[in-house]
């Protein structure tokens, strides 16, 4: 957006104007995030910058957060949780989810949008309400011997639940542009159906079957409200250990743990940019 | 003669809990308690040894305080904590409700000096379905840098005019209300007949409307030593060994007014239908022994609930005891019945009040 | 028509290679395909329904159920159904009432806690009274007479009635008229030693009723009278009305035990309440989210008003939403604008700092915000050494209000700006250069032209942040403070710490009404399959 040549001065006035403005929004929006990783290497044990840390004195600045993380066994055991919980939910949700966005981009499919509202409906129903919900569902489903609550399977479940709707969303819109009849090439050259699925339309959606994936791992990575509620001790996860330090008492440990997050999520919003680029190139699309 | 006795005694509780290791495999206890210093307390004199004694895994998880945890758990029929160190209306008040085990506290070892458990344990401490720990205090603490002469009653924790700056308090009723009515100059052993009557929580209530706006509100027991080192509040109430902790071990410049002290005891309670239920109880009977609660006393200066460990307690510890004479000069003691009955009431009020 | 067709073709149907119609055919090839596309539906459905839809229906079946009463105590209940609400319900009902209480299995205490918490929802009070009662039933079984006394004169509960008595017990006269009862009392251990007993041995209580029926009857209490009226004039008078009344005492003992345990117990309130809160469906729980209740007549009437919160607190929440939204509305606008109209190399490098927000975890983010708002953090310490407030009048900007609005809207704002951004990167910029040759000023040129074309997006991203601020949870719980809690943390409240689940459910499924609205606003505006992602 170039000012344009036939602007007059009021307007050259506010064109500067609106990109000061835009970038301040910008800044409100990144430094937030910013401000922690600095602060997270202070030697000492405040949310601060100290005098010495603006001077850049190297005494100033220490690992020793880092390695409470690292020293520390529940941090180190929510950790992994997380990953575990995150996978299997991801995994749970993805081939679920594909398989039903096959089936919702079909148009012969009945009807279509009430199965949508239904199969979106974790997105959209405030986290708190699904989370007691879960709570009271998943202690006594069918009396206390096939109780979920309190076990992996109970938290994988729940975080699945949650996660299919981005894979829905993400490879239905995939499918948006897809040929059908490739397929029919692929069925009329002899090809059985799971062959199909594996050779000629997985690759094609693959771009959206990952991004719906990552989306479902965020979800269930990123989730503390359903674990609060129906999680036990052995299956907190990083930001439920994180909710119990900010509640009791915010220990520089925690501005280590987030800014580690903060790495994590720069590597997943650059393997979905890398993602979108190449479906988009797939299917023709061009700037 | 009395050393070798107590000696004795060591080397037999000792002997018991390896004999008890002998015989059967480790175990997974999950054991619930406030956080912070005072878990780390536990944690050096009860669960290490322990620990080293049978190979047991320790879960420590940390609570607030209250009921609602167990009965959640309890009522979903998905216990998974095995020990729970409440107060003292909670464990009468759970005990009442059949959320917690019966316990078979005649099982209680005798103080190392040979005391019968039935004598040796302060009159109250044992329950039908707790086995006391500790007797602790919530009291208030000030920033010295704060004032030139500080507060000393209080009814100076109530003044704004004379000790202006924000307050700290803890999220509940519970000691509150009995503060602030010592502070409207209610004797100490009329507080909780007044505070059965309307009129009383009125009264409580307005007094503490009074400082509503300068009053941050707390919940977790390592919140208010924090909140008091940030300068976000000059003063709070606390529970005395938290700020012992961060006076003595962090050299912070906080003083406690002992004044209208509120204490209070500490139990172990099982939640019923927890798993491994004979083992918590070991674990019971071996951390409510004379030597272990004396060993706690050396973290945290919290008073040990045995008589027999009394003298075992480290003596620069002793001043800093709830208990110690200097200290017990205008003390209440938390009525556990007028808690157990009130609670629940008081609470929803006191949450509508600070909602409003 | 139809009939030309029919001149026009052959008369014969369609058909097959193998001879069915086509139309047979066809029919059957759309049912099977569309049997084929439900199938592959069908898996994450079953999921969806078995892991979310069932356990939302169930909870929200909570918030009429109303089991506790009945489960507690049935004969009492049962027996209530005979009372015909008049003054006090008869004998049967205190006599199954105190046999209920005083049970002390562990099954049927938990019931009555249960119980105990449920009427407490209907009147504030009775928490306490079934807590008391209960621990008193056991002892009224074993012997009532204790409770009755008092249940018939509060006197006997006053402190110093027992004490005057225990002193007169020393005397000859009532050693004489009343033998047993001296006895017992002389066994009492008072004063202050650790063994010391609050009140005299259980068997004194009926003792002192059977010797004072028969001292009234044999005229011997007549000459204590006297005595005991020299001492305390009240206490005389105490002694004969109970002597007096010693026969309806004995006729109704647990009637006035129970009374004793409680004077609302005597009230024809109490009992009416519980007859009311026994039925097995209630909508008390959903009265109670909107401030309201029932009165003993059964009306709907305004709580009382230290409990009226939760109709202020959907306000505050849905202000606190709409305000957030017109907040990211704000920000996101000028710089969507940006965003769509630079050339998208620039453009992609921009898009990233919303996008990174977007990606990086809720807690992160609401940690970043403690660590620059609270009074020791980083914006007012810059403040301070800039010197432009003073040390020790640093600002509050968390913890409040405040802080949950500046966190919410940093929160959310990436919602607006992808929907927003996604639709003006579609107008064309021909529009705006069209207006602004025929003449117009660039401002009425961007509002009338440019701005109009924007609505959908404007609709899509304000609905998608509404929807998420009015049901948040985590950060107005870590941030709020006191005045910046909304009605999640409130369910949750009454989820982890009151227990009233019934509540929870009620405020609950008024939220997910709410919620429901808006999608549906949505799904018409927008289109759920066409919600954009990143």
């Amino acid at each position: 957006m170039a000012i344009p040549s036939y602007a007059g001065p009021l307007e050259r006035v506010w064109y500067y104007l609106y990109r000061l403005i835009c970038a301040a929004i910008f800044f409100f929006l990144i430094v937030p995030i910013l401000v922690i990783i600095p602060l997270s290497f202070n030697a000492e044990p405040y949310f601060t910058f100290t005098p010495e840390m603006l001077r850049f004195e190297a005494e100033a600045f220490s690992l020793r957060w880092y390695a409470d993380i690292v020293n520390n066994e529940q941090w180190l055991h929510s950790i992994k949780n997380s990953f575990i919980i995150g996978i299997a939910s991801t995994l749970v949700a993805t081939s679920l989810g594909t398989l039903a966005a096959l089936g919702l981009s079909r148009a012969e499919l009945p009807a279509k949008s009430l199965l949508m509202g239904i199969l979106i409906s974790p997105m959209i129903v405030p986290l708190i309400i699904t989370a007691a919900a879960m709570f009271f569902f998943y202690s006594a489903p069918f009396g206390s011997d096939f109780a979920l609550a309190q076990t992996y399977t109970g938290v994988i479940l729940a975080h699945a639940a949650l996660g299919t709707p981005f894979v829905v969303i993400t490879v239905t819109a995939t499918l948006v542009g897809f040929d059908k009849n490739l397929i029919r090439a692929s069925n009329s050259m002899g090809a059985d159906m799971p062959t199909t699925f594996f050779k000629v339309i997985m690759p094609l959606i693959l771009p959206g079957v990952i991004s719906g994936a990552l989306f479902a791992f965020v979800t269930s990575f990123d989730e503390v409200v359903v674990v609060l509620f129906m999680a036990g001790f052995e299956q907190r996860t990083i930001p439920r250990q994180m909710w119990a330090g900010i509640r009791e008492q915010i220990s520089p440990t925690i501005l280590a743990v987030a800014t580690l997050l903060i790495i994590i999520s720069t590597m997943l919003l650059a393997t979905i940019e890398l993602l979108r680029r190449r479906n988009e190139k797939m299917r023709g699309v061009t700037y | 003669m009395n050393h070798l006795l107590k000696s004795a005694g060591v080397a037999a509780v000792a002997l018991a809990a390896i004999g008890y290791a002998g015989t059967s495999s480790a175990e997974t206890l999950t054991i619930v308690s406030w956080g912070g210093a005072y878990t780390k307390s536990q944690v050096e004199a009860y669960h290490k040894p322990w620990i080293a004694q049978t190979g047991d895994t320790i879960n420590s998880e940390d609570y607030n305080g209250g009921l609602a945890e167990i009965r959640a758990q309890v009522e979903a029929g998905n216990v998974t904590w095995n020990l729970v160190d409440v107060e003292l209306s909670d464990a009468v008040r759970g005990c009442d409700e059949g959320i917690l085990e019966t316990l078979p506290t005649d099982d209680l070892p005798a103080g190392d000096d040979g005391t019968a458990a039935a004598e040796d344990f302060i009159a109250g401490t044992v329950h039908e379905c707790a086995v006391g720990t500790i007797v602790w205090s919530t009291v208030y603490a000030y920033d010295t840098t704060k004032f030139d002469t500080g507060p000393t009653t209080i009814a100076d924790f109530f003044d704004l005019e004379k000790f202006p700056g924000k307050r700290g308090m803890r999220k509940t009723p519970k000691a509150n209300l009995e503060m602030a009515l010592l502070a409207d100059g209610v004797p100490s052993d009329e507080i909780y007949d007044l505070l059965a009557t309307p009129e009383g929580v009125e009264r409580a209530f307005a007094k503490l409307d009074t400082i509503k706006d300068d009053t941050i509100w707390w919940e977790a027991g390592a919140q208010p030593p924090q909140l008091l080192a940030d300068g976000e509040v000059v003063m709070t109430t606390a529970y005395n060994g938290r700020l012992f902790n961060a006076i003595a071990k962090e050299n912070k410049p906080f003083e406690i007014v002992w004044d209208g002290q509120v204490w209070d005891i500490d139990l172990w309670v099982i939640p019923r239908g927890a798993p491994n239920m004979e083992r918590s109880w070991e674990f019971i009977k071996f951390s409510t022994d004379t030597q272990r609660l004396a060993d706690q006393a050396k973290y945290i200066s919290y008073g040990p609930v045995r008589k027999s460990s009394f003298d075992k307690i480290l003596p620069e510890m002793q001043p800093h005891m709830p208990t110690a004479p200097d200290n017990f000069k205008n003390p209440l003691q938390n009525d556990f019945e007028f808690w157990a009955d009130y609670g629940d009431e008081l609470n929803e009020r006191f949450n509508a009040w600070l909602a409003s | 028509m139809a009939h030309a067709v029919e001149e026009a073709g052959p008369a014969r149907p369609l058909t097959m290679a193998d001879g069915t119609p086509l139309k047979v055919a066809l029919a059957r090839a759309t049912r099977r395909s569309k049997i084929r596309a439900f199938l592959l539906v069908a898996p994450l459905l079953l999921f969806i329904l078995v892991t979310f839809i069932f356990p939302i229906v169930d909870m929200l079946m909570r918030s009429v159920d109303n089991p506790e009463v009945n489960e507690a105590i049935p004969q009492t209940v049962a027996e209530l159904e005979n009372w015909d609400g008049e003054g006090l319900p008869q004998d049967a009902v205190f006599a199954a009432f105190i046999q209920e209480m005083g049970d002390r299995s562990e099954g049927q205490r938990r019931n009555i806690g249960r119980m105990g918490a449920r009427l407490n929802y209907e009147d504030g009070g009775f928490r306490s009274l079934i807590n008391k009662s209960q621990r008193a039933a056991a002892k009224i079984q074993d012997d009532p007479m204790q409770f009755a006394l008092v249940g018939f004169d509060e006197r006997w509960e006053d402190k110093a009635t027992w004490p005057t008595l225990d002193a007169l017990a020393e005397t000859p006269e009532f050693a004489e008229v009343l033998p047993e009862t001296a006895a017992l009392l002389r066994k009492w251990e008072t004063g202050n030693s650790p063994f010391a007993e609050k009140t005299p041995k259980p068997e004194t209580y009926p003792t002192l009723l059977t010797e004072l029926e028969s001292a009234q009857a044999d005229g011997s209490l007549d000459r204590l009278l006297p005595l005991v009226q020299a001492e305390n004039e009240e206490l005389a008078a105490l002694l004969e009305k109970t002597a007096t009344g010693a026969g309806e005492i004995r006729e109704n003992p647990l009637r006035f035990a129970l009374v004793g345990v409680d004077p609302d117990w005597g009230k024809p309130r109490t009992w009416t309440i519980i007859k009311q809160v026994s039925s097995p469906i209630t909508f008390s729980y959903y009265l109670n989210a909107v401030d309201r209740t029932y009165d003993i007549e059964g009306n709907i009437v305004m709580q009382p008003e230290w409990k009226q919160i939760y109709v202020q607190l959907f306000m505050k929440t849905i202000y606190v939403s709409i305000g957030v939204t017109v907040a990211c509305l704000i920000l996101a606008y000028p710089i969507s604008y940006l965003l769509a109209t630079l050339p998208p190399s620039k453009g992609n490098l921009l898009l990233i700092l919303v996008l990174l927000p977007f990606w990086t975890s809720l807690l992160v983010r609401t940690t970043s915000w403690i660590v620059l708002l609270q009074t020791q953090g980083v914006i007012n310490d810059t403040l301070v050494f800039l010197g432009i407030l003073s040390d020790d009048n640093r600002i509050e900007m968390i913890y409040n209000m405040t802080g949950t609005i500046i966190a919410m809207t940093h929160i959310l704002l990436p919602f607006m700006v992808l929907p927003m951004y996604s639709v003006m990167k579609t107008i064309s910029p021909s529009y705006m250069r069209a207006a602004r040759s025929l003449g117009a000023n660039p401002l009425i040129a961007f509002v009338r032209v440019y701005m109009p074309q924007t609505v959908p997006g404007i609709g899509a991203g304000s609905i998608l942040v509404f929807i998420l601020a009015i049901g948040y949870y985590i950060t107005p719980a870590l941030v709020g403070g006191q005045d910046g809690q909304l009605i999640s943390n409130f369910i949750a409240y009454h989820m982890q710490k009151s227990l009233n689940w019934g509540l929870a459910a009620a405020l609950g499924t008024i939220l997910l009404a709410g919620v429901l609205v808006m999608y549906w606003l949505y799904d018409r505006l927008v289109g759920i399959d066409n919600m954009k992602l990143g």
